[in-house]
């Protein structure tokens, strides 16, 4: 008995072993006509209207495509750099998988991008036309396209519109230079209570993420044109550091505890003790469907320059990308289905307005901003039409229209080293910050000239 | 013995090797459960330990670029000494080291001997040192995390109270490394003061009677005759540190928010592996890290097996 337990047991051990050493093919392959994708960032059980409306998606896709039958992966957040790192290294993405726009070189890199150039047609994507250049440039390496974007977005500044109110500002008003955000986060700041006028970041990478999008306002650039060299240490870099290590430690409008990352920031602008930060209109999603805020609390403007609105800022967004061991029928059906989902006007995930305005989701955010043409007009149209919330506390961030630059080359291990300069500047009072960025564009240097 | 009886069988007449096959069938059924229960262990250790750290080793010398691996030498060894974060990183390392044996090390030991000299509620004491290490780590740094608040912490709150000046604690590029080292000792003390007590407790009372009788004190009989007597558990343990604290990481990832902490204080090795490897996707260039760490553990091992024999003879 001892004996067959044992070997029951080591033979059990050796399937596992076995199944562990086998490689994922990347999905069902195509049979008889018929064929199966897998796609991830389906909405999880903890979003349960999110989630039916994926099924309902799902099965009315797969309707109009008898051929096509879809597995969806529920993951959130969608990417985690840790599990996506992984899978790129042990090749098992699904058939179509969430990335972020930064991401592309990562995945190219791991040789787990299918080139999908030639089944980007109008007849599987019929709004290709219509989607900006600038999103699609983000798609491109060598002229070849690796995948289809889902949302973009550029960064402006969230105001806390209540918080405004009560410090006697206009909140349709936002501020659209530092010297008129450090005087509305002076007077925010007077509310007592704790409450921050400004919050910024100064850990876990995001607060060199924040330097790049506040030194593109500024007119200036993380690295030179062809990538080789740190290009931020001149007046507009020490203009950065200065405007903030002003705001923490001459005007205190910033509190005493620095070294936020991602997730900080929301939780104090959603609890109301903070008057404004730079973000992403997304955040703002975040802070009412994850922390419980109200949509009618928030409101943008531009991201601020020095004495006027910026002239640029960071431009970002995520896409779908598609397994290098795809097959043509499956990337076709998942370009497919990612017009379904995403990118077709009036319905799927996004664009379907009357099912997200029925079920208390957000309508009117400034964001995504994928169309021009047409489709932009239609969309605005549609979206004014079934706005949950004020579209006019976004106007100034609209109306600005900063243009978008992306992100740097090597864009984390840039972070990484720009983080350390934020976080002296937030919480020495006696930093030297032309030092300071003496010391990152050394440091930039050294990791650009590893990288090449 | 048995190899030359092996190998003279090749010769045997048909009988004496059927014997010798049905000995060996016999040898294997008797051993098949021993066998069959071996063979998890073995695969497990084999998949999950084993086979990664050959891996690691390969990769080392290896990069990956657009879906092809490529042999390139010492290169990731030079990309990742010429990383402005590489020297920094192992003098962090080394202080927290330094520090956590400082205080990681003479603490649970003091502890333990108060622990021994007491009459009452020893148990409640066990427990009550113990439960730091039953919460589960990320908590107990949170925890951390609020009381070095430089805002609203109850640490900088009593300072004040007491007009005693206040500091950042993990926002002070000079404190931030002590700050996380004493969460670390307040988290991990506790196995450590219950095997320094089983240790304490296994000396026989005889020698601290004779001790007593030659008129020794406190001090004198813990230095002539606890110390000497936990000698070996006292060295094992201070290697297991080494190894355990110069692999520090989850610490200052949640005490920093993301681990590097103001000026890089608090960037350790491990954390420079875990951001080429999950930041920067450059697996080479950890892997060639992880190996160099391996490799100076490894050193500490060798100084410590040569040092107990040393003890031993």
């Amino acid at each position: 008995m001892r004996r067959s337990a044992a070997l029951l047991i080591a033979g059990a051990l050796t399937l596992t072993a076995a199944a562990c050493s086998s490689s994922s093919d990347g999905g069902a392959k195509p049979t008889n006509g018929k064929v199966t994708i897998s796609i991830d960032c389906a909405p999880p059980k903890s979003r349960p209207t999110q989630r039916k409306q994926w099924a309902d998606d799902i099965a009315a896709f797969e309707k109009l495509h008898p051929n096509i039958t879809v597995k969806s992966i529920d993951t959130f957040p969608c990417e985690t750099p840790e599990l996506f790192t992984a899978a790129l290294k042990g090749g098992t993405e699904p058939n179509v998988f969430y990335t972020y726009f930064t991401d592309k070189q990562q995945v190219l890199d791991a040789g787990q991008a299918a080139d999908i150039t030639k089944y980007v047609t109008s007849e599987n994507l019929p709004v290709k036309d219509d989607i900006m250049s600038s999103v699609w440039d983000t798609q491109k390496s060598g002229g070849k396209i690796y995948g289809i974007p889902r949302t973009n977005y550029t960064m402006g500044m969230i105001i806390n519109r209540k918080l405004f109110q009560k410090a006697g500002l206009n909140p349709d008003q936002p501020p659209q230079t530092w010297a008129e955000v450090e005087a509305d986060a002076k007077k925010i700041a007077a509310l007592g209570k704790g409450i921050a006028g400004y919050g910024d970041y100064s850990a876990g990478n995001n607060g060199g993420w924040h330097f790049t999008a506040e030194i593109y306002a500024q007119g200036g650039r993380m690295v030179s044109d062809d990538g080789t060299k740190a290009a931020f240490n001149n007046p507009q870099g020490l203009a950065v550091l200065q405007n903030l290590h002003k705001l923490r430690f001459d005007d205190n409008v910033m509190g005493s505890t620095q070294l936020y990352k991602w997730g900080d920031l929301q939780k104090q602008m959603a609890a109301g003790k903070l008057g404004m930060y730079i973000a992403a209109p997304d955040d703002i999603t975040y802070m009412v469907q994850s922390l419980g805020a109200h949509y009618e609390d928030f409101g943008m403007g531009p991201v601020p320059g020095q004495s006027a609105p910026g002239v640029g800022t960071l431009t970002g967004g995520d896409d779908y990308m598609f397994n290098v061991k795809d097959t043509p029928e499956q990337i076709k059906a998942g370009i497919q289905l990612l017009s379904y989902l995403w990118l077709t006007e009036g319905q799927g995930q996004q664009y379907n307005y009357p099912r997200s305005k029925s079920s208390g989701q957000a309508v009117g955010l400034p964001q995504p901003q994928l169309f021009q043409g047409a489709t932009a007009t239609k969309d605005a149209q549609l979206k004014a039409a079934n706005a949950t919330m004020s579209v006019q506390a976004f106007e100034p961030f609209v109306k600005a229209n900063v243009p978008g630059v992306t992100e740097p080359g090597n864009a984390q291990a840039i972070y990484k080293i720009l983080d350390t300069t934020m976080a002296s500047a937030l919480t020495s009072r006696n930093a030297d910050l032309k030092k300071l960025l003496d010391t990152a564009e050394q440091q930039v240097n050294q990791v650009l000239a590893n990288a090449q | 013995m048995a190899v030359a009886t092996a190998s003279s069988g090749t010769d045997a007449p048909p009988a004496r090797a059927a014997d010798r096959a049905g000995a060996l069938r016999r040898s294997v059924q008797r051993n098949l459960t021993a066998h069959g229960f071996l063979i998890g262990a073995v695969l497990c250790f084999a998949c999950f330990q084993w086979y990664p750290m050959v891996r690691e080793v390969i990769m080392s010398f290896q990069k990956a670029k657009a879906g092809r691996t490529t042999w390139v030498g010492l290169h990731n060894l030079d990309q990742i000494v010429h990383d402005p974060s590489f020297w920094p990183a192992w003098r962090n390392t080394a202080e927290f080291t330094g520090l956590a044996l400082l205080f990681g090390f003479a603490l649970p030991f003091v502890t333990a001997v108060v622990m021994n000299e007491l009459r009452h509620a020893r148990g409640y004491l066990r427990i009550l040192v113990y439960l730091p290490v039953m919460l589960p780590p990320v908590s107990s740094l949170l925890l951390f995390k609020y009381l070095y608040n430089p805002e609203y912490g109850p640490i900088n709150r009593s300072l004040q109270l007491l007009h005693l000046p206040t500091s950042g604690w993990l926002q002070s590029p000079d404190m931030a490394m002590l700050a996380v080292v004493v969460a670390s000792t307040w988290m991990n003390m506790g196995s450590a003061t219950l095997i320094y007590l089983a240790a304490l407790q296994n000396i026989p009372g005889e020698l601290y009677e004779a001790a007593e009788l030659d008129g020794a004190g406190l001090l004198r009989r813990v230095w002539h005759v606890t110390i000497p007597q936990t000698r070996l558990v006292l060295s094992l343990m201070l290697m297991l540190q080494i190894v355990a604290t110069m692999q520090v990481f989850v610490e200052p990832f949640i005490l920093t928010n993301g681990g590097q902490g103001v000026e890089g204080s608090t960037t350790t090795v491990v954390y420079l592996i875990y951001q080429y490897a999950f930041n920067f996707s450059n697996y080479g260039a950890a892997c060639a890290l992880g190996l160099l760490l391996l490799l100076v553990l490894a050193g500490f091992s060798v100084i410590y097996v040569r040092l107990n024999r040393r003890l031993e003879s």
